[in-house]
């Protein structure tokens, strides 16, 4: 069973229906105290770093996040929620996250002829294998639509890098954690991939 | 300019008048265009770049109908999902978003009400908050038009996009009234001029009646998207051929498998 955290920020349904779509059990919930009812978790996020991290913080979610991944169960950040994995964000202001992933996520920087928010289809370069990446194609686009962008600080946490301009890391984890800066529950077939490998993670690498 | 480097979007619009489809020219004279479920349904099998959904209503019980046809496309489609009309209150963004919205399109709420923008962005996120902008002349002449397009005001769109910006809009949507239905093209140079003045993605909406007009706004702006609903609605065209025509004329468009 699949776990999508509800703290109170933005589009939920979209992930939920898409592991429905792949006839995966899932269910949404909103107490921390439940988490270990659930194999894999995703933390979902769109919002400023700033106040989804207050409204995890005020309902106990971090050391329940920290625990899961800790025991090694699958943890899936997607957009924001993969933001939040690292130390330190500075959207509205500087804010500490969950440090699951050593790092800072920092604003992107307009690069023209490249906007900022980077919205729009664009593809991943893969640093080393992970079975959540299984099947991804270096031609094929994933949707993107963010302002901010994850540092790590041990290269080894790299995944998958794209390009905006310049380079910025698409796709980071440490253990049982995983985070993608793009929304594969947007991404049509080639996204339904990424969490078809998610929902039979085992949480190794 | 260096609009080759980037891929560029193709967006289906769909105005809804309570839940049904319209198409106008103008702002004016729509007509019923068909049922919304079955278009959501026949560009997620296309798999369109992006859907946008505005209600030109914006009235309670037509409201609702804009938020029971994104639950739909929800459910239905798992590509981006953009939703308006009438989004007047951080209650109306919010509702917009559970009902599975990605981005919220707020309009003339945005003059009336400038604190709404910066609030809304600050609280869901800057990428998640579209700012729209009607208006009728173009170039020197353009002014933003309000209210579907039913009170002038004295506001160039070029400086507005800025304010919007500033404000802390992620995208703009960029809408030609005297082009809307008339299917001869967008109006390239407010389109040029506000892609050039902001930082932001803009969309183009407004005129496209042919895939060249698509390729025009592609290889002589800097939009980042192109949104059309009369090229879609009337005739066989759909988002496959846009992308394989447009490809064919050296624009970068995503790839699917």
């Amino acid at each position: 069973m699949i776990g999508v955290v509800d703290y109170g920020a933005g589009n939920l349904a979209s992930v939920r229906h898409a592991f429905e779509r792949l006839a995966v059990e899932v269910e949404v919930f909103d107490d921390p105290d439940r988490i270990a009812n659930f194999e894999r978790i995703v933390l979902p996020g769109v919002g400023s770093f700033r106040l989804a991290m207050a409204a995890l913080d005020s309902r106990g979610w971090p050391a329940a996040l920290r625990a899961h991944v800790s025991g090694g169960r699958p943890l899936l950040g997607i957009c924001l929620g993969m933001q939040l994995f690292f130390d330190r964000g500075f959207e509205h202001g500087e804010m500490p996250g969950l440090g699951i992933v050593p790092g800072d996520v920092v604003l992107l920087k307009p690069d023209h002829p490249h906007k900022v928010p980077h919205v729009g289809w664009n593809t991943l370069n893969l640093a080393r294998p992970h079975p959540v990446l299984t099947g991804v194609k270096p031609h094929v686009d994933y949707y993107f639509v963010h302002s901010y962008h994850c540092q790590p600080a041990d290269p080894a946490d790299v995944i998958a890098r794209c390009t905006h301009g310049e380079p910025f890391v698409a796709c980071a984890g440490r253990g049982s954690a995983v985070g993608l800066q793009f929304h594969p529950e947007k991404s049509q077939p080639a996204g339904m991939r990424i969490l078809e490998n998610f929902a039979a993670w085992d949480g190794t690498c | 300019m260096g609009w080759h480097l980037l891929k560029r979007r193709v967006i289906p619009v769909l105005l809804l008048r309570d839940g049904r489809m319209v198409k106008g020219r103008q702002f004016k004279d729509f007509r019923d265009t068909g049922e919304a479920n079955t278009a959501i349904r026949i560009y997620s099998a296309q798999d369109a770049d992006e859907l946008v959904f505005l209600d030109i209503q914006a009235s309670r019980q037509s409201h609702s109908a804009l938020l029971e046809v994104v639950r739909a496309a929800a459910r239905e489609c798992f590509m981006p999902l953009s939703a308006g009309g009438g989004v007047s209150s951080l209650a109306d963004v919010r509702e917009l978003l559970l009902a599975g919205a990605d981005k919220v399109v707020i309009n003339s709420a945005a003059i009336a009400q400038p604190d709404l923008v910066v609030q809304a962005a600050e609280r869901f996120g800057n990428q998640c908050i579209i700012g729209g902008i009607d208006y009728r002349g173009a170039g020197r002449d353009a002014r933003v038009w309000v209210r579907c397009g039913s009170e002038a005001t004295a506001l160039d769109p070029v400086e507005y996009a800025q304010r919007l910006v500033g404000a802390g809009v992620g995208e703009i949507f960029l809408q030609s009234i005297d082009r809307d239905g008339m299917m001869q093209g967008y109006d390239l140079k407010t389109s040029a001029a506000v892609a050039a003045a902001v930082s932001v993605p803009v969309i183009v909406c407004g005129g496209a009646g042919h895939f060249k007009h698509l390729a025009d706004a592609f290889t002589q702006t800097d939009v980042a998207a192109a949104a059309c609903a009369s090229l879609f609605h009337f005739g066989d065209n759909n988002p496959i051929r846009a992308r394989s025509y447009l490809r064919n004329q050296q624009v970068l468009m995503r790839v699917l498998r």
